[in-house]
């Protein structure tokens, strides 16, 4: 059975025609043709389809679609400001803390939420935070250096 | 995945409703961090899927000095990680719920959830069993109360039956100088089920670390989480001491029975291991 349903997206509101078992990940990028959002396991072990919603890390490939109605929902390509990067954006770039790219984004939004609620953390806490996101390519070093610095300029804006 | 109808029930009378007609058609689904991966691995098949996880009502972590702890089923991992009541006066819920995967998992996921899917190595349970925890059922026919250790029969399966939800987990005040600890030993640290989870609630007398009582659960060594009670008798009115300790933790090891065929370990490392993590948690719980 198909519905409409309305789902906010990086301050956007699309209607959509899905099923009930249509997963947000799915939709983000098949129906929104938001791809910046992946899919590595599908089963919530990876974390590369990490959206936030209301602001919280979230399996997007474990999510219903037609549960997140009128939430809202953040995802890699809601993050910079037109052609200014958000600062993990930005310190991922510096730090080369991406090579294929491909667990980046699900990493970025799991690091954002991370420094939303904690944003000065130690060494070991932002290893903790991003133990749920693997990444095949970099080994980890410099993904977490650049949350760090991150989370010095995050904070500094907060501040100002 | 297969495609089902979606129920979003407002009340419990609702829900309970809905599972009673629909029977072994219908699943219960609140965070879904358990269920739709067995659903896309076509491990179950359900035509209706009943969402709880809007009913009002059931996510609250409220505690009375008397009546004890009451934790909504919907209480999220997250929220019990959260809790400063939970930290002061229940840590092992704390210690457990910062061990249950990562922040995406924790911030969906649900105690309820955890319970109800009941595999052997379910996290928050080791700790509320210790706890002597209550599970409140509610059903068309009303609610009943059922111990947590006696929540669990099988790998999988509870004493749910047809159109029952989990409502709450009522936990009693602990006695005076008691301490729990779990802990949780997985390879790919807490991302993932835990190879075996331990834990340990200890009553000390006021002086002397003399056991007063004591209550140890095995996670993931059985086809449910499991008390180690000829370890538990071990300790029991004694002073706790090194040796002792040894002794219980060896005796733990001998009661676990896990099962060969695991993908996660030999039954033989279990039960290494459940010797090497009951004397961590008898240690912790005492110090």
């Amino acid at each position: 059975m198909k519905q409409v349903i309305r789902l906010v997206v990086n301050g956007e509101t699309y209607e959509v025609i899905v099923k009930a078992s249509e997963t947000l990940l799915d939709v983000l990028r098949d129906k929104l043709r938001l791809t910046g959002t992946k899919e590595g396991c599908d089963t919530g072990k990876c974390g590369a389809c990490t959206v936030l919603i209301d602001g919280q890390a979230v399996r997007s490939c474990l999510t219903l679609a037609v549960s997140v109605e009128d939430k809202e929902i953040t995802t890699i390509e809601g993050l910079a400001k037109g052609e200014e990067l958000h600062p993990l954006q930005q310190a991922f770039i510096e730090h080369g803390a991406l090579q294929c790219g491909f667990c980046t984004p699900g990493m970025i939004l799991t690091a954002k939420a991370f420094l939303d609620e904690n944003p000065t953390p130690t060494e070991d806490e932002v290893k903790e935070a991003i133990a749920g996101n693997i990444c095949r390519c970099t080994g980890y070093s410099s993904i977490v250096e650049a949350i760090q610095e991150a989370a010095v300029a995050m904070d500094k804006t907060a501040q100002q | 995945m297969r495609d089902f109808e979606y129920f979003k029930p407002s009340t419990v009378a609702e829900a309970t409703s809905l599972l009673a007609k629909y029977k072994e058609e219908a699943k219960v689904i609140a965070g879904g961090t358990d269920l739709l991966v067995e659903v896309k691995e076509n491990r179950i098949r359900p035509k209706y899927l009943i969402n709880i996880k809007t009913i009002p009502g059931l996510d609250y972590i409220s505690y009375d000095a008397e009546e004890g702890l009451r934790i909504g089923a919907l209480t999220t991992i997250r929220a019990l990680l959260k809790s400063t009541e939970l930290r002061q006066r229940y840590p092992i819920i704390s210690q457990a719920a910062s061990q249950f995967g990562c922040a995406a998992i924790r911030n969906v996921a649900t105690l309820g959830g955890n319970l109800c899917n009941a595999v052997p190595s379910a996290d928050t349970a080791p700790g509320l069993i210790g706890l002597s925890a209550r599970a409140k059922i509610a059903g068309p026919d009303g609610e009943r109360i059922v111990p947590l250790e006696d929540f669990f029969t099988g790998s999988g399966s509870t004493v749910l039956k047809t159109g029952e939800i989990l409502v709450e987990i009522e936990v009693p005040v602990p006695p005076a100088n008691t301490k729990g600890v779990y802990l949780k030993y997985a390879i790919r640290g807490t991302n993932e089920l835990a190879v075996i989870g331990v834990a340990v609630v200890v009553t000390l007398e006021p002086k002397d670390k003399v056991c007063k009582d004591v209550k140890i659960v095995l996670g993931n060594v059985a086809p449910t989480p499991m008390r180690a009670r000829s370890a538990e008798e071990i300790i029991r009115g004694k002073r706790i001491d090194e040796a002792i300790i040894d002794s219980c933790a060896r005796a733990a090891s001998d009661e676990a029975h896990p099962r060969s065929g695991s993908i996660r370990a030999s039954p033989e490392y279990k039960k290494a291991m459940v010797k090497v993590f009951t004397k961590r948690a008898l240690r912790e719980a005492v110090a």
